[in-house]
């Protein structure tokens, strides 16, 4: 066999859906790692030309520049208030929230357990930095104790600021599709990530209920990392307070 | 269709969903709540989503993103749950979706009580949230005004692509008046080009109200404001009571409004040459019919029940060149009759002038009968 017989084989290409441009994200943050992954599933599912996007405010305010998909652009923290409003006019769409820690876990607070509550029918992808990027990496309700931010210059003292937010303890009550976290570093972590993503969006289609993918991403700039030291930062600090895994309509269970 | 007594919450919700209401996404505030009450039994029963929100906030984000499907969509609140849906509110107006927001208003401010007011006016007709928009606001005196301005409220906002409130002092929610409903309205089939729906053959929509380039901003800003003087320009609305001949105008709108109506009645059997100008319309706000009476009367008398929000935008037409006093309650206070026909009796019994502040004078008047 010659070399130019040997059979070729596509093992990555950049999924259709999602632009060629340069995405505004700083080196090193898994943002686009995330959007790459749902933009994936989406394809592959065949719901590019169903699903509707819910952008938050935050880095990845401008998501909807990434994907050819239709978006709107919610108010911080309101995304899932704005999810149920198309999916409830919408209802065969598939309907989901983009949103950082900042936006979910402490802005938005009430329309996250407001729409679980309900068990609306939408797929939430949440992106835990453990800081607010955009405004320059300020304390999170995500942020871990004792970690340095701008608005944390001592470290983020838990007693008085609180213990870093965890979903799957705030929500254990809601009737949720799915809930499970994962983590955009690392080639296992990634594939893991992408299989939560996937599954959170079939349950969501096959409506049973709201259906959640934390995703842990390193935010090198204002954790005042380089890209490696990031990464671990991430998998020997902030999974100690956020494991891994599925916690609701997982397979385990 | 005959009449019959109905509630104005009830009224007004029952005319949305009979104009073709295709969601509805409220939040529990008296005395708005019936509305909310009805489109609960309602809505599901024609199939229609109906969601009682976690809260104002949440309401006016679940219309927002109804809003951005196209599709027919209000919320109704009252004073203090508008106040929470200003953000969203912002939101709308940059995103240029259109809505129906329903205001029953209160009084305040602050959790205040649920009596009828006119306190919103600022915050809805000069807008409460961030930046530069208007809203069309509808000022309705009565249930069956209210009904008849409800499927225009829905037409306004698409034609322009904005919000419309209709703004009705709680007294209008909350009595029962014999009105006549209109008939069921097929839904709305064809989707406006710009509504997101799921991007076929990459053909992709973005709804956002973010642009981070100013003078990119700013063109997006003179949209809005050439759509508002169009609006100006063809949508004022307001009723005139025995203007033709009056020497003096009481300007009023809404539940104050139909009061002074009652006082300029009154004083015209006295033979008092008084006439009614009733804003409906209270944004885009009647200007040139204002203007044309400012040259004609001797003075106005402006009667709200607050402490005197549309009497500015009054004296802004009137601009010094006759008398405009002011009259008004407060705090869920509704004037009698009696009272604006006191008031009419000064204005037209002793001598005005344009010097000082109408509404320290007011205020001293209001002191020496409540104490
Ligand atoms: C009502 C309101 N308050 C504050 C802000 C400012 N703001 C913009 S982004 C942001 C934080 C976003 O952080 P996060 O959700 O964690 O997303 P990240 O940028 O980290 O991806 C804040 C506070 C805003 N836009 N709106
Ligand atoms: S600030 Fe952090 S979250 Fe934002 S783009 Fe940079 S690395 Fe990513």
């Amino acid at each position: 066999m010659t070399l130019a017989e040997v059979p070729t084989r596509i093992v990555y290409s950049r999924p259709e859906v999602l632009d060629k441009r340069v995405t505004h994200y700083c080196p090193g943050c898994t943002h686009g790692v995330a959007h790459r992954l749902v933009a994936e599933v989406l394809e592959e599912m065949g719901e590019v030309e169903n699903a509707i996007g819910v952008a938050s405010v935050g880095c990845s305010v401008f998501i909807y520049n990434y994907f050819n998909i239709d978006f709107v652009e919610a108010a911080h923290g309101r995304a899932p208030a704005m999810a149920t409003g198309i999916k409830r006019l919408l209802p065969d769409r598939t309907v989901f929230t983009y949103q950082g820690d900042g936006d979910l876990a402490s802005i938005g607070m009430g329309e996250i357990v407001g729409a679980a509550s309900r068990g609306e029918k939408i797929t939430v992808i949440f992106l835990n930095n453990a800081n607010y990027g955009m405004t320059g990496g300020q304390m999170a309700p995500t942020t871990l104790p004792g970690q340095k931010t701008t608005s944390s210059p001592y470290g983020k003292d838990a007693a008085r600021f609180g213990k870093p937010f965890r979903i799957e303890d705030a929500y254990s009550g809601f009737d949720m599709g799915y809930l499970a976290r994962g983590a955009l570093v690392g080639a296992a972590n990634i594939n893991r990530a992408k299989k939560m993503i996937r599954k959170a969006f079939e349950k969501h289609m096959d409506n049973q209920g709201l259906c959640y993918v934390e995703l842990l991403s390193p935010c090198p700039t204002n954790w005042n990392l380089a890209p490696l030291k990031a990464k671990d930062f991430l998998l020997e600090e902030m999974t100690k307070h956020f494991p891994l895994g599925e916690f609701k309509g997982g397979d385990a269970k | 269709m005959a009449k019959q007594l109905i509630k104005g919450n009830t009224a007004v919700a029952e005319a949305a969903l009979r104009a073709g209401l295709e969601g509805y996404f409220g939040y529990p505030i008296t005395p708005q709540t019936e509305l909310l009450e009805h489109l609960s039994a309602r809505m599901p029963e024609l199939g229609r989503p109906f969601v009682q929100a976690e809260s104002e906030l949440g309401a006016i984000n679940m219309v927002y993103g109804a809003a951005c499907t196209g599709k027919r969509v209000m919320t109704s609140s009252s004073s203090p749950g508008v106040s929470l849906m200003m953000e969203g509110l912002s939101y709308i107006a940059g995103t240029e979706v259109p809505m129906v927001l329903v205001d029953v208003v209160r009084g305040g401010p602050g959790l205040g009580n649920i009596a009828p007011a006119q306190g919103d006016y600022n915050q809805i007709v000069h807008g409460g949230g961030h930046g530069d928009y208007h809203m069309i606001v509808l000022a309705p005196a009565s249930v069956q005004e209210a009904v008849d301005l409800t499927a225009l409220a829905f037409d306004l906002a698409e034609k322009y692509r904005t919000i419309t409130c209709i703004m009705m002092d709680g007294s209008i929610g909350q009595m029962m008046e014999p009105a006549e409903l209109p008939p069921m309205q097929p839904l709305r089939t064809e989707i406006p080009d710009w509504a997101v729906r799921g991007a076929k053959n990459g053909d992709k929509r973005v709804l956002t109200s973010i642009n981070l380039d100013p003078p990119a901003q700013e063109v997006m800003n003179l949209r809005l404001m050439k759509r508002w003087q169009e609006i100006e320009a063809n949508e004022v609305r307001y009723k005139g009571y025995f203007l033709e001949d009056a020497e003096y105008v009481v300007v009023g709108f809404g539940t104050a409004g139909r009061i002074a109506l009652s006082a300029v009645r009154a004083a015209r059997e006295e033979g008092i040459k008084i006439g009614l100008l009733r804003p409906i319309t209270v944004a885009p706000f009647p200007i040139d019919v204002l203007d044309e009476l400012t040259e004609k009367v001797k003075a106005f008398l402006v009667v709200e029940m607050n402490a005197g929000q549309m009497f500015e935008d009054v004296r802004l037409v009137v601009r010094g060149r006759k008398p405009v006093e002011f009259f008004g309650r407060m705090g869920g206070v509704v004037p009698f009759p009696d009272e604006v026909l006191t008031e009419i009796h000064r204005l037209v019994g002793t001598p005005q002038t344009t010097e000082g502040s109408p509404r320290d004078r007011w205020l001293a008047r209001l002191a020496e009968t409540i104490g």
